[in-house]
């Protein structure tokens, strides 16, 4: 295997546990989008440049406005 | 059970789900040792018979057109059901609440590049089947042009762009249209989602026969579904007005 | 060495069920649960690497050149999308709960009564 395809597979299986081991929930959404973009560089690495664009839009448009209007919803009924 | 008990027969079963994932793992080929015949075929055959340069958007369109029915349908009901649990029935017409933002750093950076990423998106859209790219990222890239407004400017100036009957409507044709595209060469004679238009050259913007339709048929769905998407998640007043604000 | 996409799919898809059978927050259960969803993308891509394969795209490039399987990210990009889609269902739900029994912590939820 490549070295750069051995960085980027031990980087994303940190990030993943970096985002489980998360409690603060603002963290997490920003751990989150940290292992998203983990995630992209992968993909371009297994040359599959759809699938990174897919992932980049969706980690960064979607994602992060779903879960923080989420969280802003439920400490506003506290 | 309790919390504890819980974690103890996680780690049990992780453990036996970890032995057996290990094991079938040894059985797979080695990474970069590709045995599957429809991958080599399809990236020999599909830029001629289609004549589209990007395979993966003549596989998602065209060879596997039916799945990608099958994820619209699965977008338009999530969306819907996102908009049947959060949406309150209204005694009166509750007046828009007035949130103007107040950096002009952010109101500069979002009048700059909402145009941008307008175009930005249309652009992906369009040139999906010759390059990376495709309906569903460009519809995302499009719904995050709306949000800018949202951000940059105000709440109501994006309620007054995204406006309920039209985003619905946009989102009904969109995913409805992909399935007539398809019925269309049920009509004819051949088989359901059938490549019916001409081909054309491979590398220019008409090529691909229906692929193109089906194409911007879903880029409308997708950015339809995720501007409803934010429409509802931030029409709830908690999130507009902000508690700790003192009133000035 | 050449078996350590497939681990890092099935180290990812433990790691997100820890996190679900770990969380004290219905967000961070979502979180954690489209981790484990990541943990298949990876998987996916990683069965249709061809060494040496560039990406499906043949513009300019000539017809014949190595490439990898196409199918995979056909089936990995319109799931990407639909599942934060499905993901803000969680969430809606998410926010339905509190408002009904006043918590996000998945423990202290009881079922449904009457």
């Amino acid at each position: 295997m490549v070295p750069l395809q051995a960085t980027i597979t031990i980087l994303v299986a940190l990030g993943a546990l970096a985002v489980a081991l998360t409690s603060d929930l603002v963290r997490l959404v920003i751990v989150s989008s940290a292992y998203t973009l983990l995630l992209v560089v992968l993909f371009v690495v297994l040359q599959a440049p759809d699938v990174a664009l897919s992932m980049l839009v969706v980690g960064t448009i979607g994602y992060p406005l779903v879960l923080f209007v989420a969280i802003r919803r439920d400490r506003a009924d506290d | 059970m309790t919390r504890r008990v819980r974690l103890a027969l996680f780690g049990v079963a992780a453990c036996g789900l970890a032995a057996l994932l290990l094991w079938s793992i040894t059985g797979l080929p080695k990474f970069g040792d590709y045995h599957g015949a429809y991958g080599k075929i399809l990236n020999k055959r599909a830029p001629q018979e289609r004549q589209t340069s990007n395979v993966v958007a003549a596989v998602v369109f065209d060879y596997r057109g039916f799945d990608t029915m099958g994820e619209e349908l699965i977008l338009f009901a999530a969306v819907m059901g996102v908009a049947m649990l959060l949406r309150e029935p209204r005694e009166e017409e509750a007046p828009v609440p007035e949130d103007p933002v107040r950096s002009d750093a952010l109101r500069a950076f979002g009048v700059s590049l909402a145009g941008a990423t307008l175009v930005l998106g249309l652009w992906i859209v369009a040139h999906g089947y010759v390059t990376p790219g495709g309906g569903f990222q460009g519809g995302v890239v499009l719904a995050a042009a709306f949000l800018l407004v949202w951000l940059a400017g105000s709440y109501r100036a994006y309620r007054g762009l995204a406006r309920a009957p039209f985003v619905e409507l946009a989102e009904g044709s969109g995913a409805g249209g992909y399935v007539v595209i398809g019925l269309c060469a049920l009509l004819i004679g051949d088989a359901f989602l059938h490549n019916l238009l001409p081909y054309g050259v491979a590398g220019k913007l008409s090529s691909g026969g229906s692929i193109p339709l089906l194409n911007w048929a879903s880029g409308l769905e997708v950015t339809a579904a995720f501007v409803l998407l934010f429409n509802e998640f931030l029409s709830e007043r908690a999130v507009l007005i902000d508690p700790t604000r003192r009133p000035s | 060495m050449s078996y350590l996409p497939f681990v890092l799919a099935a180290w990812i898809f433990l790691v997100g069920i820890f996190g679900i059978v770990r969380s004290r927050h219905f967000i961070h259960l979502v979180v954690c649960l489209s981790l484990t969803q990541s943990s298949t993308y990876v998987l996916l891509l990683s069965i249709g690497y061809v060494k040496h394969g560039g990406a499906p795209i043949f513009k300019d490039v000539p017809l014949g050149t190595k490439a990898v399987d196409p199918v995979v990210q056909a089936l990995t990009l319109t799931d990407i999308v639909v599942s934060v889609t499905v993901a803000a269902l969680l969430l809606a739900l998410a926010i339905q709960a509190k408002k009904h029994a006043k918590t996000m912590n998945p423990d202290e939820l009881r079922p449904v009564r009457g």
